[in-house]
């Protein structure tokens, strides 16, 4: 491995040594099955911040790794649950099949979706996304045949999750749901690691820092971000599916400017740009929202609306970083 | 989380509320028609004053303001509590929405805003939805969730007395003012002094200061009056549109479409956005009212698709 490593150039070791595996890195993912092993009275929440973080890694991708800003990003989760929801309903009941069928419509709507964000500024991408998600959301109210309109989709019952270790029925106390919700999350981050420290990946890094320049070294822009908004939509969908799947409803809901909202302040306030921020952030906002909506549920959105404004003022790399907030210096 | 969706914009109430405040059903369908065409241009006269100061905010500092419908909340509001609580008559409190939200508007931009100017769009979206998420549970916990309801003055209560088609005289009102409103702004940005500053600083901020011009001051003037605008869009259009504290995001993206859609270097693409929004929004809600807001998204997605920069810019503008 030396021996090869010796013979590269300096900017492909640094490639190289940026996609080995960190400690923090093996950290986190050990502490997946820790956290169902040794929180099993918090499955549902930790079922909810799996969620959470799976559709915030998803948003990383595009954001973080390729620069788009969408408000509207929760149109591809609330169509994987709706997806996972009509389908486990109608055909079949089986939740990994679901699953498959919900990452491959979110995928099939991500790539049709993806050809309207390739133009214009930031502000149009934002209209655009945030179009696409009130689309859906009319539509969903609308087809009340299909998706059960503003009464959301009820009595989804999912089938047991047929595994080489048996087969387990979703229970009430979500310690099944956790598990799967756990493990298509460390499957996807696995998946989305791979990508990003792939050349494709380190591609859609530099079209992200300047675009012109990437398209005149050659690099095929626009089929990048059209594959990337593809995986981001899929892992989004997949997010959304567990949600339908672990909780065996989908509402409106799924579709709301709120869930397009919250997921850029979860992966902001994890950091983006190296796809765990969505993992951190998660944690972070499910036991803020927990604690807050305990002590005033009305006006949590109240205390969110204060955080977000401080914290985008403060800057988040302050935020942080408290030991920097009374250093007089650069900034 | 559960409060505000895109679902308030749903088309049943507000549409009824549209057709039937023209009075009785007009009996040709000639007369249907211009009753929902003024119905509309009123709409839409109404949405561009809502939406003009962002178009400013927008073209002028690229700054991406999607709190921009909490002004026009916070001058529906001062409306509202003045004449429901004072007993201010409404005519009296359109000049006060106007104020105050202005004197609102020049504070935050003062001590919030300012800042943000420079940073990038992201940060700007979020800064702006969390005040967003501030000002709609703020007013839900000061005044309450319910709908406001104002009461208009008796001369502007019904529709004029002409048979055949249905113009009601509130929405008359509205679209007098919205045109003055219009053609003042126009003038203030072609033909003053303020307004040869102000596109200087459109053109290019830093040469502007370069120049002297106390750009500041210009941005700080010109958000004040964005502001105000939206505030004295609020109050006029409370009684048309509806207010409750969930307001800002119900009409954000409406005001973003007239913005993205009619380009910000302009003022008359705006207005002509506007107009279009407004005309296409009744009629749609009138004939095909199960459809509801779709329409309009479909035909915004569209037009962005097709011209990313709106369907009035500059070549080569930002």
């Amino acid at each position: 491995m030396t021996g090869s490593d010796e013979a590269l150039s300096p900017a492909a070791r640094s490639l190289l040594r940026a996609g080995r595996w960190r400690w923090w890195e093996l950290a986190l993912f050990a502490a997946l099955p820790l956290a169902w092993l040794l929180l099993p009275r918090q499955s549902l929440l930790i079922n909810e911040i799996a969620i959470v973080a799976l559709f915030a890694v998803s948003l990383d991708l595009i954001l973080g790794y390729a620069g788009i800003v969408s408000l509207g990003h929760a149109a591809f989760f609330g169509f994987g649950a709706y997806a996972a929801a009509i389908f486990a309903k109608d055909t079949l009941a089986d939740p990994l099949v679901g699953l498959a069928v919900a990452i491959g419509a979110s995928a099939l709507l991500g790539a049709a979706t993806s050809l309207l964000i390739l133009r214009g500024t930031d502000l149009t991408r934002l209209m655009v996304t945030l179009g696409v998600a009130s689309v859906l959301y009319e539509l969903a109210n609308k087809l009340d045949t299909l998706t059960g309109g503003a009464d959301g989709l009820r009595g989804v019952v999912m089938g047991p999750l047929v595994t080489p270790f048996g087969a387990f029925e979703f229970d009430l106390s979500g310690r099944v749901g956790c598990a799967y919700s756990l493990a298509v999350l460390a499957v996807a981050l696995l998946v989305a690691r791979r990508i990003v420290h792939s050349p494709f990946g380190i591609s859609l890094q530099a079209l992200r820092d300047n675009r012109l320049r990437a398209a005149s070294i050659g690099l095929a822009v626009r089929r990048r971000l059209v594959a990337v908004y593809t995986i981001a939509a899929a892992v989004a969908g997949a997010a959304g599916a567990l949600l339908a799947q672990t909780s065996g409803f989908a509402s409106l809901d799924v579709f709301d400017f709120h869930r397009s909202a919250e997921v850029l302040l979860v992966l902001v306030i994890g950091g983006t740009g190296y796809l765990y921020g969505g993992v951190f952030g998660a944690i972070v906002f499910q036991l803020l929202h927990d604690v807050v909506s305990a002590w005033t549920p009305q006006y949590w959105n109240f205390w969110l609306g204060l955080f977000l404004v401080v914290l985008v003022l403060v800057g988040r790399e302050r935020f942080v970083r408290p030991w920097t907030w009374f250093r007089r210096g650069r900034r | 989380m559960e409060t505000a969706s895109y679902a308030s914009l749903r088309g049943h109430e507000r549409s009824r509320r549209i057709a039937s405040a023209s009075g009785s059903a007009p009996t040709s369908i000639a007369a249907t028609l211009l009753t929902l065409l003024f119905d509309g241009i009123a709409y839409g006269m109404l949405l561009f004053v809502l939406a003009v100061g962002l178009a400013v905010t927008l073209g002028l500092m690229n700054f991406i303001n999607l709190a921009h419908g909490a002004f026009a909340m916070a001058g529906g509001y001062i409306t509202v509590l003045l004449m429901n609580r004072a007993g201010v008559p409404f005519v009296a409190c359109l000049p006060l929405a106007f104020i105050g939200t202005a004197l609102l508007g020049a504070l935050l931009e003062r001590t919030l805003y300012r800042p943000m100017y420079a940073r990038p769009h992201l940060d700007q979206v979020l800064f702006s939805i969390g005040l967003v998420f501030m000002a709609v549970t703020a007013v839900d916990y000061v005044v309450g969730s319910m709908q406001q309801n104002i009461t208009l003055p008796p001369w502007l209560q019904g529709r004029l007395p002409i048979e055949a088609v249905g113009i009601g005289k509130y929405r008359l009102f509205i679209i007098v003012i919205c045109s003055a409103l219009t053609v003042l702004l126009q003038w203030v940005l072609s033909r003053t002094r303020f307004g040869s500053r102000l596109r200087a600083a459109v053109d290019d901020p830093r040469v502007a200061g370069g120049l002297g011009l106390d750009v500041n001051r210009i941005f700080l003037l010109t958000f004040a009056v964005g502001s105000g605008l939206a505030g004295l869009g609020g109050a006029l259009g409370a009684e048309v549109l509806g207010l409750d504290p969930t307001f800002p995001l119900k009409f954000m993206i409406y005001f973003l479409i007239v913005v993205s859609v009619g380009g910000t270097t302009t003022i008359t693409g705006p207005l002509v956005a506007a107009l279009l929004l407004g005309i296409a929004d009744v009629a749609g809600k009138y004939y095909v009212p199960t459809l509801g807001a779709f329409i309009v998204y479909c035909l915004m997605i569209a037009i962005l698709t097709l011209r990313p920069q709106g369907l009035f810019a500059r070549a080569g503008s930002r």
